[in-house]
Formats: structure tokens, sequence, C-alpha cells
């Protein structure tokens, strides 16, 4: 990893490294650092004094029913998420995988949803499940669905998961493509003339060899779901109908910014970093791995 | 691959045509929507053909913006959108490939201390340091700013990584035959490295653009001032809270012109796109 031929210049490369180290230092290491000190702290409300208490703002956030339901709620979103984002994908990318009329057509049109802002693909399905004016939402009145994501909780959150998954299928897509895309034919040959089904060869054949970029999809759509979906939430319920769509990532933004808990938020923060670097963790460890095979 | 019948070769078009259809729709219905009047929108169900408003639409969209004024004229905002995406997108290559060029050509003490510090920032995005950050910017007084809005998303350990990874592809005899020649470090830099690193600069654009363009939750803290609006905070404040207030016409055109320049560059450049995704996520 390293070369055996380079420069000798004593001050150059620190000159070079300085604005992306000036960046992170003021705008990455001490802001983390105020979190980590500031979940440890407690201010009285009138903010004139600030007392150490340890690890108490942890504690009440554990104690706090808002917070474990809102920790359940993102389990259960971002599994959602990904289930979404990634089956419909691996379904599309191994039939256009099969097909050679087309093929650019089709992925070119399959990819361009991860251009769109998650806002904005929040926004889009928010007017077709409009339940006054929105298409889909039509269509699901006439059959018989109460639908009205502005009153009820689990409408809402169906709205804003499968407007995320939406958004990540092209991403997913792309990744699935190209595993498959790096099968040897010689491998599908094989099975063909050993007779093999199309859903056994599947099965038997692809699914095991794309099993890394499965992996690897999993723990990048577990990290988009965690944290990448704020704009989704934030634009469709805001955290509502009575906090039903409320996910980690929006408390925080919530509990900082409007409720200006900084004590609480800090800690939150905390717990989401700890969330972060355990997935990016589990991440490069499989990437080792995979170096490795 | 062997294919058993040639009457099989239906069903996965027919697949993916359904995949299309279900991606695409959302943003069809979107465009219709733009073409037509606030009375065609709001009687259920829409009509799904096109109208013919598009014109006055986007040009009340573009140059008026909504006509309680909740946000200003979409084509002010298109323009700090391009402007953030284009700023961010250029700052964080520029800052990454001479960060990653000093790291990999020279040895130094606390070389890969300090390749560690900006690696780790992978770690650290925004969203779990919302409140500390904004205080940062707060003190330096650059809330309501447009550096503020760019200034602290200038730094990537992702495009560090990429360059470094291929700097390290360069043969070291590119390196001793730039020395011979009495090239110092900058020019071998301007004259051998810039160029050999088109390909990944082009990718790394794709890439990067669409995220500068994609920014919410960083310009939602920042910029508060009208001024500083960019397209996508924009339609979350023409939305606003009141449902049948909502001009959806508007909205709709504005949501189009939104999605049509990362569009249009991820469409345009598929090639480095995919470039760009499979290589940063090595």
């Amino acid at each position: 990893m390293d070369r055996k031929v380079y420069f000798n210049n004593k001050a150059l490369p620190y000159l070079l490294l300085a604005p992306q180290l000036a960046v992170t230092a003021v705008f990455f290491f001490w802001p983390a650092g105020q979190a980590l000190f500031m979940s440890v702290l407690q201010q009285d409300p009138f903010g004139a004094r600030v007392v150490f208490v340890g690890l108490e703002n942890f504690a009440a956030l554990i104690a706090e029913p808002d917070y474990l339901a809102a920790m359940w709620r993102t389990a259960w979103f971002s599994l959602a998420v990904t289930l979404l984002a990634m089956v419909p994908a691996l379904l599309l990318a191994v039939m256009a995988d099969r097909v050679a009329r087309w093929a650019t057509f089709y992925k070119t049109t399959l990819i361009v949803p991860y251009a769109i802002a998650p806002a904005v693909a929040g926004v889009l399905w928010l007017f077709m499940f409009n339940p006054a004016i929105g298409s889909v939402a039509w269509v699901m009145k006439s059959l018989g669905v109460d639908w009205n994501p502005t009153l009820n909780g689990t409408h809402a959150m169906w709205l804003v998961i499968l407007a995320s998954a939406w958004k990540q299928i092209a991403y997913n897509f792309l990744f699935f493509l190209a595993g498959l895309q790096s099968i040897p034919r010689s491998l599908l040959e094989a099975a063909s003339i050993d007779g093999a089904s199309e859903a056994r060869k599947f099965w038997t054949v692809v699914f095991p060899l794309l099993s890394p970029t499965t992996f690897f999809l999993l723990v990048v759509n577990l990290v988009y779901a965690f944290f990448d979906t704020f704009g989704v939430v934030h634009a469709v319920t805001g955290g509502g109908p009575a906090k039903a769509t409320e996910i980690l990532v929006y408390k925080v933004y919530y509990d900082g910014v409007h409720a200006l808990d900084l004590g609480s938020s800090s800690a939150q923060s905390v717990i989401l970093m700890a969330i972060v670097i355990g997935l990016t963790f589990v991440q490069f460890r499989f990437i080792e791995r995979k170096v490795h095979y | 691959m062997l294919r058993s019948a040639a009457r099989q070769d239906w069903l996965p078009h027919a697949i993916v045509w359904l995949g299309i259809a279900v991606t695409a729709f959302p943003l069809y219905l979107a465009f219709v929507a733009s073409t037509l009047t606030p009375q065609e929108i709001a009687q259920a169900p829409m009509p799904v053909l096109p109208g013919s408003q598009g014109p006055a639409n986007y040009g009340a969209a573009l140059f008026e913006g909504t006509t309680m004024r909740l946000s200003p004229p979409v084509i002010s905002m298109m323009w700090n959108s391009l402007l953030m995406a284009l700023v961010i997108t250029f700052g964080k290559i520029a800052v990454s490939i001479v960060s990653a060029y000093a790291v990999v050509f020279f040895r130094f003490p606390g070389r890969m201390f300090f390749f560690w510090c900006i690696f780790i920032t992978l770690m650290l995005p925004v969203e779990v340091r919302i409140m500390p950050t904004y205080e940062v910017v707060s003190d330096l007084k650059l809330i309501n700013t447009f550096a503020g809005l760019t200034v602290p998303l200038i730094a990537s350990a992702t495009a560090t990584l990429l360059f470094r990874q291929f700097f390290l592809t360069i043969p070291d005899e590119y390196v001793e035959a730039a020395k011979i020649d009495g090239a110092g470090p900058l020019r071998f830099f301007r004259d051998v490295v810039l160029p050999l690193s088109r390909t990944n600069i082009a990718a790394l654009f794709v890439i990067l653009f669409i995220y500068g363009w994609n920014q919410y939750l960083w310009p939602l803290l920042m910029a508060t001032d009208k001024n500083l609006d960019t397209i996508v905070i924009g339609i979350k404040k023409m939305i606003g809270t009141g449902d049948a207030l909502t001009e959806w016409h508007l909205v709709m055109a504005t949501t189009v012109l939104a999605v049509l320049p990362p569009a249009l560059v991820v469409i345009l450049m598929q090639r480095w796109f995919v470039k760009g995704l499979v290589e940063t996520e090595k």
C-alpha cells in the first residue's frame, strides 16, 4: 500500500492536507466532541448552570417510552424499507440480465430515481396518496379502503416506507446487475446442461454467488433507511400523525431544533453515532473478507 | 447462456416493463399534474393524460412562485441549488485530490494519522451531529450565508479514498522520470496526476453533483433566509401545512424542474455514474 518512490518536501504535504483537515476539524470533530461532551451534562431550565450528570441523559433516554417506541419504529421501518428496496431490485436485475434487446434502455430508465432527492420522492408519493386528490388514493377508496395517512398512523408509515424504498430500488438494481454480470457464464451453461430449471439455477448457482453483493447492499440500505430518509419523513409527515412516523433521526432533529432539549438530543446523537460506527465496521469487516476470497 | 426456448423470452421483458411502469408512474403523474389547471387536479380522479396548462404552469412557477409567496420564484431557487451543488462538488473534488496526493506521494510525520482523521468522517454524517454543528456554524456567524451552506460539506472521505486508491496504481517509474527531468511535485501533479485522474473526476462529479443538488437537512438548518432557499427546500415550503391550499399544479411543475437537472446528469453521464457508484463503495 506504500509507494517506493516519493517526493521529499517538508512543508508541502501539510499544505495540501490543510484545507480538508481544517473543514474536518471545525465541522466534524469539534461538533462530534461537543455532542459527546454535552451528552454527559445537564443545563438547568434557565441556562444559568451546567452540571456534570454522567450517564444520566442516557438513562433518562432509555427510560423514556417515547424513545423506546421510536427505536422499535426505526427498526421495523428500516427492515421494511430494506426488504422492499432489495427484493424488487433483485427481481428486476435478474430479468434485465436475461434480455439482450432493449437492455441499455431498461437500465437507463430504472436508474433515474437514484437522482431524485428523498424529500422530492416523498412529495411525489404524497401527491399520489393524498386522500383528497391523489390518484392512487382514489383507487383505494373505490376499493373500499378508508385511506387517510394524515390521520391514520399505519397509513402514514406505509407511505414513508414506500417512498423511501422506491427511491432506493435504482441503486440496488445497479449493484445486483453488476453482480449478475460478473458471474461466469460457463457455470450457468454447466447447470443448463445438467438440466437445471431456471429457478433451480437461480437458487443453487446465482444466489449464492451474489451473496457478497447482497450483504453489502443490506448494510448500505440499512444506513440509508436510518439516516437518509430524514427528508422523506420531514417532507411527507413531519413525524406525525401523533409521532407515528417519528424515526430516530427525526427525533434527534425535533428534540434539538424544536424542543431545544440539548442534553437529550446530544445523547441521542451519540447513540446514532454508535450505530453508524457499528454499521461501518460491519461493512469494512466484510470487505476485508471479500478481498481474501 | 443457453436459452431453453425462444418463447420464454417475453417473460423477462414483461417483468422489466412492469418494473419501469411502477418506477416511472410517480414521475409521470407529476408531469401530467404540472400541465393541468388546479380545478382539473382537484376533481378526483385527475385526468391521466397531459392537459394544456403546461407552459402557463411552468412559467408561473419559474418566474413568480406560488401565489401566497411561500417561496421565491423557482428560477432563483434553481440557481441556488445549482450554485450549491457545483461548489460542493468541485470543493470536495479539489480538497480530496490534493489530500490524497499528499498522503500517497510524500512521506512525512503524521501521514497515516491525518489519513485516518479524514477516513473517520465517514462515520460522522450530519444527521448524528445536528445541534453541535449548528452551534459551530452559528458561532462562526455563518448562518444564512452561502459559505455556511457549502463549506462545512466540503470534506469527503469517499473521494479521498477513491483518489488514494487510484494514485497507488500510478507506476513508480513515472515519479522517477519526473524527478530525473527535474519536475517538482506540483508540476508532476499538474502534468501527470491530474490528466490521469480525468475519468475518476468525471465519475465523482456525477455522484457528488447529485449529492449536492439533493441536500436537505443541511440547508433546512443553516438557511432560514428565503433568498437562500434551494429548490428541494422550496418544494417542502410550497406544500405548507394547509392541505386544501396547496397549489399542486405549481408544486408538481417545481418537482419536475427539481428532478430534471440531476436526472439529466445521470442519464447523459451514465458510464461515469456507474463507475463512480461502484468505485466509491469499494
